[in-house]
């Protein structure tokens, strides 16, 4: 049945489907994972590295751009889709900042890569872009936000969200933790992006790259020796409930 | 206004956009064909009464007008350009009609005049519109307000000003639907330069100056902290780069300290302290049709600016009272009027705050010579009273 209907991104089907969108919706399901998280002053991105291959130079492939100063966004799916359309975001990124003279807003930008994605789901010839995108970053009045877009064009406003392969295992941990206090300090919400992306990531810390976007501050990529050490607290603190717990069993 | 009318092309411009616009409704592209048949065809009606000197110039070797046909079509690149920020619509006039050279330069016939002061911005302007000598309105209007915390000056030609007057009030209030935020005075005054670039080189003749107050919250305490502080007129300049210097890479507060204006300093200091604060305050921006755009804290525009702006200059201080900043401003239009032929009849004050626009009533400059004949007598009368005695 859905094969009659899927062929053309403009076709619907019977029961109200665009098949294309949702299984450019299954790419982005294949990629690997990312996880936003909007603190207090603070907003952090994760993503999953994908381990290279012992010839490959590790540093060429980046999950995490810049799109503006302010602005930083992660994607997960189709790698050479991303770049196009991280390339449209920095290109409108610029030309906002010439036209109205401000810098523009994160739901701005968020608005037009939603836009520009949803014009490839309704024109011909063209099959819709395969990624979701997390974009964060800081109005200029100060305010922290994330946003996710999904390749059918449409995008929210998130606390914390998850994006790519075992992105329900990640939300709920997130439904879970990110409390108040939580995200209280930086170094908190960091941690929480960390303990997240370790749920689902193999061997560690080795395969977690975090940038973080600090009020008033460019964006800042952690190197992974910090992350180590992060991880080695986090570790840590882990060790120490369970000592406690074991100590509350026995008494 | 005055002298524009030797050539008077504003007939051309208005018909020329009218059919334009109807075409870009129907979906064409490629107007410019169109629009340019239709400036052809009108411009036998160019010379309507006969102006010796553009005979001759036609001849000469010298062009003062620049545009040719051919180059209206290549002008759908510079469309592009700022067709792309997606805000912008495509159904704004374009320039395609051809043009004839300027006798001589033209200085636009009016006296305006905009500065900042504590109390926020203050326009004035005169009401005389002159037409080749003759005056064709005493009570037409300068300073149209754009929205409700902006006005614009105008000076050239009225109708070419009116019209992007409208039109920039059109493109603002679209931009405050789809962005829920008012369009700072540097934007609108950038929207009104770009919308005004393609119009390069032809007759369209309008110099404005934009007077807003730019929103945010916490308008009245962050304005007020920098009200307060000594009255140098270049800082406009530093309190615009610390919301710029949020975007670049200073890592620390302290760092931002090091810029030498210690107004700048306090200012940043509060922004640190309390999140929420945008850049909010007076704004004054000087748009010309020839593509000049400037931001300042002083500006006067016309026939009448030398001799308004020596008044201003003399007097324009950021601490004034705004009664004080209002007299000076009637003042220097008052001076203005007497001595250029373009200028007079009434004065129109505006002044914006953060609460919006106000208008003062508008004023017969014609009494106040009268007044000023008065108390010049009357001086007299005591002078000569003293010296007799």
């Amino acid at each position: 049945m859905a094969a009659r209907y899927d062929r053309a991104i403009t076709v619907f089907s019977p029961d109200g489907h665009l098949f294309q969108v949702e299984y450019a919706q299954e790419a982005v399901k294949k990629g690997s994972t990312a996880v936003g998280i909007r603190g207090k002053d603070i907003v952090v991105l994760g993503v999953e590295k994908k381990s290279v291959a012992k010839l490959q130079e590790e540093r060429t492939v980046r999950k995490i751009c810049a799109l503006d100063e302010h602005v930083c966004m992660a994607f997960a799916g189709l790698t050479a889709d991303a770049r196009i359309v991280i390339n449209r975001a920095r290109v409108e990124c610029q030309s906002h900042r010439l036209t109205v003279e401000d810098p523009v807003t994160v739901e701005y930008i968020t608005r037009y890569i939603a836009t520009l994605k949803q014009r490839y789901t309704q024109s011909n010839g063209r099959r819709p872009f395969g990624i979701s995108a997390l974009i964060v970053g800081f109005d200029y009045d100060g305010t922290p936000r994330l946003y996710q877009t999904d390749p059918s064009g449409t995008y929210h406003a998130w606390k914390a969200n998850a994006i790519g392969r075992s992105a329900k295992t990640v939300r709920e941990f997130l439904e879970k933790n990110y409390t108040e206090e939580s995200i209280a300090g930086d170094n908190e919400a960091i941690k929480l992006a960390i303990k997240a992306l370790l749920e689902v990531v193999q061997s560690g810390g080795k395969n977690i790259e975090l940038a973080v976007i600090r009020r008033n501050q460019p964006l800042k990529i952690l190197e992974s020796k910090e992350i180590e050490n992060l991880v080695a607290e986090i570790e840590k603190e882990k060790e120490e409930e369970a000592e406690k717990k074991k100590q509350k069993k026995s008494t | 206004m005055a002298l524009q009318d030797l050539c008077n092309f504003d007939g051309i411009f208005h018909e020329s956009i009218s059919t334009v616009r109807h075409v870009m409704a129907s979906g064409k592209k490629k107007t410019c064909n169109y629009a340019a048949g239709v400036a052809l065809s009108n411009s036998t009606s160019l010379f309507h009464f006969y102006i010796p000197v553009a005979e001759y110039l036609d001849e000469s070797p010298i062009q003062f007008g620049q545009i040719s046909t051919t180059q209206s079509l290549s002008r759908n690149p510079s469309q592009e350009l700022f067709l792309s920020p997606s805000s912008l619509p495509a159904s704004f006039p374009f320039a395609a009609s051809q043009s004839v050279p300027l006798p001589f330069p033209m200085g636009h016939g009016t006296t305006t005049l905009a500065f900042m002061f504590q109390g926020g911005v203050l326009a004035a302007a005169d009401t005389r519109s002159s037409c080749s000598g003759l005056v064709a309105c005493p009570a037409s209007q300068k300073v149209l307000p754009i929205h409700s915390h902006m006005v614009g000056t105008t000076s050239g030609t009225s109708a070419d000003c009116a019209l992007w007057k409208r039109i920039l009030s059109r493109e603002l209030r679209l931009y405050q639907l789809r962005h829920g935020r008012r369009l700072s005075t540097s934007g609108a005054a950038k929207l009104l330069s770009h919308m005004l670039h393609p119009f390069k080189g032809t007759e369209l003749c309008v110099a404005a100056t934009l007077c807003g107050w730019d929103g945010g919250e916490l308008d009245d305490r962050c304005y007020d902290h920098r009200g307060s502080e000594t009255d140098h007129s270049e800082d406009r300049e530093t309190t615009k780069t610390p919301k710029a210097n949020l975007e670049t890479t200073v890592s620390a507060p302290s760092e931002k300290v090091s810029l030498s204006k210690t107004q700048s300093s306090s200012f940043i200091k509060q922004q640190c302290s309390k999140r929420k604060i945008r850049f909010s305050g007076p704004s004054l921006f000087y748009v010309c049709s020839d593509g000049t755009r400037l931001e300042g804290t002083l500006f006067s525009v016309g026939s009448g600016s030398p001799y308004a702006y020596s008044i201003l200059d003399q007097g324009v201080r950021w601490g004034l009272t705004v009664e004080e900043a209002t007299s000076i401003a009637r003042e220097a239009v008052y001076r203005a009027t007497h001595r250029d032929a373009y200028s007079g009849n009434f004065v129109d004050v505006y002044h914006v705050t953060s609460k919006g626009w106000t208008r003062r009533t508008r004023e017969d400059l014609k009494e106040e010579y009268y007044r000023e004949k008065e108390r010049k007598k009357l001086e007299r009368e005591r002078q000569g009273t003293t010296l007799s005695e």
